[in-house]
């Protein structure tokens, strides 16, 4: 096998990847990559690494292992860090600041900006969630869950990151919002070309929207593939689908 | 009627002094739902520091009183960098312990540098009355510390609200991982936290020991800190404003509340504990303070 053509930039590239918290081990060496403008699920049930593989990434916790991003090592960096070098990370049960009012939370997004389009952005953001216009002005904490996670994901981009990670986005919402969320997702993924790292129990409207998938077991990856091939696999189908 | 009156204006002024140190708790609560137990001593500190600028360096008073809150408020980013930021912030009893050892050891280090003999402290207001009703008065003492509390209020409220680092501090004081996850470096953070309080304080210090009737000593904060805990208790530990009415409710207590009752004076730093107590029982959020709610 030679290599003749240039593979797509790599935004992402994990090598034997081990982490976890304390003397507790999570993450058994895993490898995956992700290709610039990809979305790319990560699949598994409760307890399979998958948050924790989120945080690895984004300096969250100790970890071992190689992690470039676009080909420069990052895994001794921590979280502050990786914002400024384009990494931006929404977790589990929404990001938001409860007691700061939404508009500040946009401002806390763009924290590490000092360019003076950030009014600009915001603006941007209520356009593409009207909702959050009409209660700029509110405390987060008193938003539904499904707002929250419009404001966590509006926080997370208004640091214009090239690597956007969310973590399971759809927990605890209704299936219409979740729904509406992914589709929002792909719109931004395709207008914005931000590249996107989801990890998911909703394996059918991840896979709908992401081009590549992994599947986590026990901290390693049982599987891997493009997305429509996951979703017609039988075992995925099983496990996660419910069919 | 008139004493009432005078109980009233001494009751606001002291109740400002310990609104200012509770504003200086409240910072640091906010941030680390941490009760510094050494506020105070930075505060008496503080005084001392104002003081020698004044009669060693012949500074005028309000430049000696300033350049001491910055002073202090160095110290205590120094402090918090080596004492307080190795620990675990979760971990609330090593950093308890230590705050407690900063209160034994500043107190005793003024002690030995100052002795613990009572000294003037120059007036920082005009002496004499800014309203006379036939015995009844209003000293332009009172009417200096509430300007002071409210100029510190407004100085904060602006810092807080209009600056980047003061929106970094909200974040962290909100949700400690989304701040890091937006970029925010926690430790700076707290930091400034940290010397804001200390500068407030130490201001909080300078006005209460420039009354007419009050000395700086190095124990003059001992019985202050526990009033400005129960002031910021009342007003909510986590609300600055809060901080501001729970002192001055605590100073009213202190004044009207005491001799009315028939508790003698030296029960009043009982009846403040009591105010702590029931906040604590009834309302743990306080008056002001944010109640936990969440939607999730």
């Amino acid at each position: 096998m030679s290599e003749t053509t240039t593979p797509p930039e790599l935004v992402l590239d994990v090598k034997d990847l081990q982490g976890g918290y304390g003397q507790i081990q999570v993450l058994y060496g895993l490898d995956f990559h992700v290709a610039d403008g990809e979305i790319v699920i990560i699949l598994g049930a409760n307890g399979a690494g998958k948050t924790t593989t989120l945080r690895a990434v984004s300096g969250m916790i100790a970890r071992t292992g190689s992690i470039k991003l676009r080909g420069e090592d990052i895994s001794d960096a921590k979280a502050p860090d990786l914002v400024r070098r384009g990494v931006a990370h929404v977790p589990q049960g929404r990001g938001t600041l409860p007691e700061l009012s939404v508009e500040d939370n946009l401002r806390v997004g763009a924290y590490i900006r000092d360019d003076n389009e950030v009014d600009k952005d915001i603006e941007l953001w209520f356009d593409v969630y009207p909702v959050l216009r009409e209660r700029k002005n509110q405390r987060a904490g008193s938003l539904s869950g499904g707002e929250q996670q419009m404001l966590a994901v509006s926080r997370a981009l208004m640091s214009r990151p090239s690597l956007l990670l969310l973590d399971e986005p759809s927990l605890g919402l209704a299936p219409i919002i979740v729904a509406e969320l992914f589709e929002r997702f792909a719109e931004i993924n395709k207008e914005t070309g931000t590249t996107m790292l989801v990890v998911e129990q909703n394996a059918q409207l991840a896979l709908g929207i992401g081009d590549r998938g992994y599947v986590l077991e026990s901290g390693s990856i049982f599987t891997e593939g493009p997305a429509d091939e996951l979703i017609n696999d039988d075992a995925i189908r099983k496990a996660y689908l419910g069919v | 009627m008139e004493l009432f009156l005078n109980r009233i204006s001494d009751g606001l002024s002291n109740g400002a002094t310990y609104a200012l140190i509770a504003m200086a708790l409240v910072m640091i609560f906010k941030a680390t739902t941490l009760i510094n137990f050494a506020q105070g001593e930075f505060a008496m500190f503080g005084g001392f520091i104002a003081l020698v600028l004044a009669s060693e360096r012949g500074l005028p008073m309000w430049i000696a009183v300033f350049g001491s809150m910055v002073i202090t408020a160095v110290c205590a980013a120094g402090i918090e960098r080596t004492l307080i930021r190795p620990f675990d912030p979760s971990d609330h009893l090593p950093l308890v312990i230590i705050t407690l050892g900063l209160f034994l050891g500043i107190n005793a280090l003024a002690g030995i540098v100052w002795r613990f003999d009572p000294r003037a402290f120059p007036e920082l207001f005009p002496s004499g009355n800014a309203l006379t009703w036939n015995t009844a008065t209003l000293s332009w003492y009172t009417v200096g510390t509430l300007s002071t509390i409210a100029v510190v209020a407004g100085g904060l409220t602006l810092l807080l609200n209009k600056t980047k680092i003061g929106l970094a501090f909200r974040a962290v004081s909100s949700n400690l991982e989304s701040s890091e996850l937006a970029g925010i470096r926690v430790g700076p953070t707290l930091q400034f936290g940290w010397a804001m309080a200390a500068a407030v304080g130490t201001l909080g210090v300078c006005v209460f020991v420039a009354s007419p009737f009050r000395q700086l000593e190095p124990n003059v904060m001992v019985t202050g800190l526990i009033f400005a805990v129960s002031a910021a208790a009342l007003g909510g530990l986590d609300s600055l404003g809060g901080a501001i009415v729970g002192g001055l409710a605590i100073g009213l207590v202190q004044s009207i509340g005491v001799p009315y009752l028939g508790i003698p004076n030296e029960l009043s730093l009982l009846a403040a504990v009591a105010v702590l107590m029931l906040v604590l029982l009834f309302k743990p959020s306080g008056l002001f303070g944010t109640p936990q709610v969440e939607r999730v």
